[in-house]
């Protein structure tokens, strides 16, 4: 018996050291489309098109892991990184500069392409696709809304008293919100809430206003499903039944409509005084400087750029084209649901769009994190709303002055760090 | 010695032996139970259509469709990366058990400066999180070109299954009396051989209990995994992290899935464990 | 025969392994703990410790832990002696014992996921029995104790089989002598387990507790699973440290304090479950 165990091993390691061969594909990094569905969609219809590249999606861990590593060993396999426009910002000085790649007739949104340069003169990235954060409801739940409210016009008071009723008359708590460990919720405090009611994202963060946003908050989370602090992504608990009413990225609210289409609306956030805040979600695709093959490489960011495969991309996961390539007419429930809330919610005569943060490089989580604890700590730990604003506003000024990041959009441009008033 | 039992002794042990026995019935039923719906349930969810996953109150039957456990039949690459797992488990295995067990056998034996320490190192492997050590790990396979190999990964796999393998042996090694081998040396054996014939035998099912938390360590490990191979994926890289965020439906599914070819592989080695059970008879 | 030099060279293809794969990373990131770059500093344990979650994440482990391995090994330690004693059916309800060991912890807190929340099985039953009018909300972060006993009952069933193949395979080698001696002079079933069983599955049970318990400091899919992030542990705060904050210097100090507890337990039992030395050469 232990003579072919012997062989067996022997066999085995002369097998691997033909397996583990590479090929001359392109190598594309992401951590965007994870869901499986998703993944087999992007290999299958997006990137159908072109010959020679390995789609492989992944958790945040591993996927920050491997590119420091390969970062650190200065070579690796990574051809093509895909990913936010968060996570590319951490790292601008790997990606290389875009500015040749000749996309022909595409035309990409020109703010989008400004983002794409991270503070830099050189084009870090190119958009890839774009999302948004929106609200669902269960049309259940459309009969206590409260008198003369219009759903794709909603204030946040309007909202909480629509919460309010369908707690009380139903009997448990509807709205549901994703304070779950991978939920975005901080786009949400630092997008929509804070700056509906201060007309900032940075500087007015402690402001009086702001403690009136957190106290609003705090109202309607009394009529929020508390299992909420699990949930990441919002359609399941939509689709079960647990919530009714859910604000949430595009892209986690599309399984509930595609499942059952003609059971849930889609309609703009809720406005606060000083308008109806959004923040843009944005994709883009980098080429790290020691790809393998840059050639091959930029060839397949032209081709993710063109209108035919942002309309597939579009397709498979829920995010809509940076460029202007036309929208087919048959899209999927999700999309048709989901688009015009998008463009409601953009084209308000009150839209107020709040930026994602340019120019924090490496402390883009910290900055994440600071309004991630004030949520914890004001509204599931109950700690007195001025005493966190003010402990979290110096958490956010330290982050601010290390990182040297001027001030973006909603709050007016700044000399120097962005001040924390 | 039957027939100087009196009339009341015979019945009342009896009485307690039934009771008694009642008792271990029961318990191991509730014990088997226990471990066994908490699957049943996965199974009930992998087997139902999205809806009744979806959907409540659970009937906690299965719907029989098929739906989800077909998408991952049909996810392309999924034939190779399952490959890819077996080929990096077994490799774990071997070198995990093969590393392993001389150390075992050398902590339960002998006495020498060093041994502390060494225990202390074994442990420690443990203690500390890998994805921690991933990022030097990885930096150095791609130095060394072990990058996105299959034999890399069962490197590191290996070094997450040594701990078991060494206390497991030593544990058992610790348990068998040291006049065997000495017998086996006066009746003509040498060192090696009263080892293979005497002591191997006794020490199978501390091997086999090795083997399996070697092979399901090295399976069900996702993050090294992930971060090590890039183009030959085993398959928790390739489809186990997305289950996380993927729907209801698949989640189940996958994880139904993933967990088959692991049992297959206990239920093979489970007769190891008891291998010496007839020996100790002797 | 060359006595002196044959344990270092058993332990020889261990210890460089270790060296090399653990050792050499290990040391790479646990300097990063204490530098900040250039000097040597405490900083980064600062950090950690001044964080507002600290507290409740160091207690949270270690209060896991401490219920958990004892449960454990009191199921474990009775599964086993079930197993030795069955004569029929023995394989395979060992197989059915140990099928646990092949689920990942994530597919696990998936599995308890669908019995806990609020559309899961649990509620399905207690609603169609009508012992309750609608489903009772067991994972809302108000009852924290409610989901710390779910992940404490998922703990438990997922990990107690490692336990209990271990102590299985060293109960076999206890020779059936010792308990038919023990038998003849009249001791209990209990007696029994307590004289002859016990105290010879100490080498196993030493690993087994060391092993299970450092294991049980490192909890984290199954917390995150069904309490979201309600119930930090020093793993969740390590990844988070690592990979949302970006700070992999106080990533390694956590991961340092898990390195720290865990030597602790373990010379704790290794002093409390000492393996006689009777078998030296």
């Amino acid at each position: 018996m232990r003579n072919t165990k012997k062989t067996l091993a022997g066999a085995l390691l002369a097998m691997t050291a033909l397996i583990g061969s590479a090929n001359a594909q392109v190598l594309f990094w992401s951590n965007q489309a994870v869901p499986v569905e998703e993944t087999q969609k992007m290999r299958e219809q997006v990137l159908k098109g072109f010959d020679g590249v390995d789609f492989q999606a992944q958790d945040p861990g591993p996927f920050i892991t491997r590119i420091e590593a390969e970062a650190k060993a200065g070579s690796g396999a990574i051809g093509v990184v895909g990913a936010l426009h968060g996570e590319l910002s951490t790292y601008p000085d790997d990606w290389m500069d875009l500015s040749d790649i000749d996309l022909g007739a595409v035309k990409p949104s020109p703010a989008f392409m400004e983002l794409g340069k991270l503070g830099t003169s050189e084009q870090k990235y190119l958009p890839w696709m774009q999302a948004n954060y929106v609200m669902a409801a269960n049309k259940q739940a459309l009969q206590y809304l409260p008198e003369g409210a219009d759903i794709n016009a909603l204030t946040y008071d309007q909202l909480i008293a629509w919460a309010k009723n369908m707690a009380e008359q139903t009997g448990s708590p509807k709205f549901g919100f994703p304070a779950g460990p991978k939920g975005l919720k901080h786009r949400f405090f630092q997008g929509f809430l804070l700056p509906a009611f201060t007309a900032s994202e940075v500087t007015k963060f402690r402001s009086p206003e702001a403690e009136t946003a957190w106290n609003k908050f705090k109202e309607l989370w009394q009529y929020t499903n508390p299992a909420s602090t699990n949930y990441d992504f919002m359609q399941e608990p939509l689709l079960t039944g647990d919530v009714w009413v859910a604000f949430d990225h595009i892209a986690r609210l599309g399984e509930a409509f595609n499942q059952k289409p003609d059971d849930f609306v889609a309609f703009p956030a809720p406005a606060g005084p000083k308008g109806r805040a959004f923040m843009p979600v944005l994709a883009g695709l980098a080429i790290p400087k020691w790809a393998p093959d840059p050639a091959k490489s930029k060839e397949l960011v032209k081709y993710m750029m063109q209108p035919e495969t942002q309309v597939a991309t579009l397709l498979a996961t829920n995010f809509f084209p940076t460029t202007d390539a036309p929208l087919p007419a048959d899209l999927p429930a999700s999309a048709r649901a989901l688009g015009p809330a998008v463009a409601t919610m953009t084209s308000a005569p009150d839209a107020l769009p709040a930026l994602l943060p340019v120019g924090l490089g490496d402390l883009g989580g910290q900055f994440n994190q600071a309004y991630t604890d004030t949520f914890e700590r004001i509204v599931l730990g109950n700690q007195d709303v001025r005493q966190v604003l003010d402990q979290q506003a110096e958490v956010l000024r330290k982050i601010m002055v290390d990182a040297k990041a001027p001030c973006w959009t909603p709050d007016a441009a700044s000399e120097g760090p962005c001040p924390v008033e | 010695m039957t027939d100087v039992a009196s009339n009341d002794q015979p019945q009342a042990v009896a009485e307690v032996s039934r009771a008694g026995r009642f008792v271990f019935v029961a318990g191991t039923v509730l014990m088997c139970a226990w471990v066994l719906v908490p699957i049943y349930l996965l199974l009930v969810n992998a087997l139902s259509s999205p809806a009744q996953v979806t959907g409540f109150p659970k009937t906690g039957l299965p719907g029989f469709d098929f739906g989800s456990l077909q998408f991952f039949i049909g996810f392309s690459g999924v034939a190779k990366a399952l490959w890819n797992s077996v080929l990096v488990a077994v490799l774990t295995m071997v070198f995990a058990i093969g590393i392993g067990a001389p150390a075992g056998y050398a902590l339960s034996r002998f006495d020498f400066p060093g041994k502390s320490a060494f225990r202390l190192l074994v442990l420690m492997t443990r203690a500390f999180p890998l994805p921690l050590l991933a990022l030097p790990i990885a930096v150095m396979f791609i130095q060394v070109g072990l990058d996105d190999t299959p034999i890399g990964l069962a490197l590191v796999h290996t070094t997450l299954a040594i701990p078991f393998a060494v206390l497991i042996t030593f544990s058992i090694f610790s348990g068998i009396p040291v006049e065997l081998e000495e017998a086996a040396w006066t009746l003509g054996c040498n060192r090696a051989q009263a080892f293979q014939r005497v002591v191997l035998p006794l020490v199978l099912p501390g091997i086999a209990a090795s083997a399996i938390f070697a092979f399901t360590i090295s399976w069900n490990e996702v993050f090294a995994a992930s971060v090590l191979t890039v183009q030959n994926r085993t398959l928790t890289a390739f489809l186990l992290q997305s289950l996380n965020v993927s729907p209801l439906h698949l989640k189940f599914a996958g994880g139904a899935a993933l967990v088959v070819p692991a049992l297959l592989f206990i239920f093979a080695v489970r007769k190891y464990l008891f291998a010496m059970w007839g020996i100790a008879n002797r | 025969m060359p006595q002196r030099a044959l344990p270092y060279l058993l332990l020889l293809p261990a210890t460089l392994f270790l060296l090399v794969f653990f050792l050499y990373p290990f040391v790479q990131i646990a300097v990063l703990a204490f530098s900040d770059g250039q000097s040597f500093t405490l900083e980064h344990f600062q950090t950690m410790v001044g964080h507002w979650k600290f507290p409740a994440t160091f207690w949270n482990t270690i209060l896991l832990a401490a219920i958990v391995v004892p449960i454990q090994l009191v199921m474990a330690l009775a599964m086993a002696s079930v197993v030795m004693r069955l004569k029929t059916g023995r394989n395979t309800i060992l197989y059915i014992f140990t099928i646990p060991l092949g689920l990942s912890d994530l597919a696990a807190g998936i599995i308890w996921l669908a019995i806990f929340e609020q559309s899961g099985f649990l509620n399905s039953l207690l609603v169609s029995l009508g012992i309750v009018g609608k489903p009772i909300l067991f994972l809302g972060y108000q009852n924290i104790w409610v989901i710390f006993i779910a992940v404490v009952l998922a703990e438990v069933w997922r990990a107690t089989a490692i336990v209990m193949v271990i102590l299985v395979s060293g109960m076999g080698l206890i020779p059936k002598e010792y308990y038919e001696a023990a038998e003849v002079f009249g001791a209990s079933p209990w007696q029994r387990f307590r004289k002859v069983t016990l105290p010879m599955l100490r080498p196993s049970l030493q690993t087994a507790l060391i092993l299970r318990t450092i294991a049980a400091f490192e909890v984290f899919a199954v917390v995150v699973a069904l309490g979201g992030t309600t119930l930090p542990v020093l793993v969740g705060e390590t990844y988070n440290w690592q990979f949302n904050l970006r700070d992999p210097n106080v990533a390694a100090a956590y991961a340092l304090v898990i390195l720290a507890i865990s030597i602790a337990a373990t010379l704790v039992y290794l002093r409390v479950l000492r393996v006689p030395k009777g078998a030296t050469i």
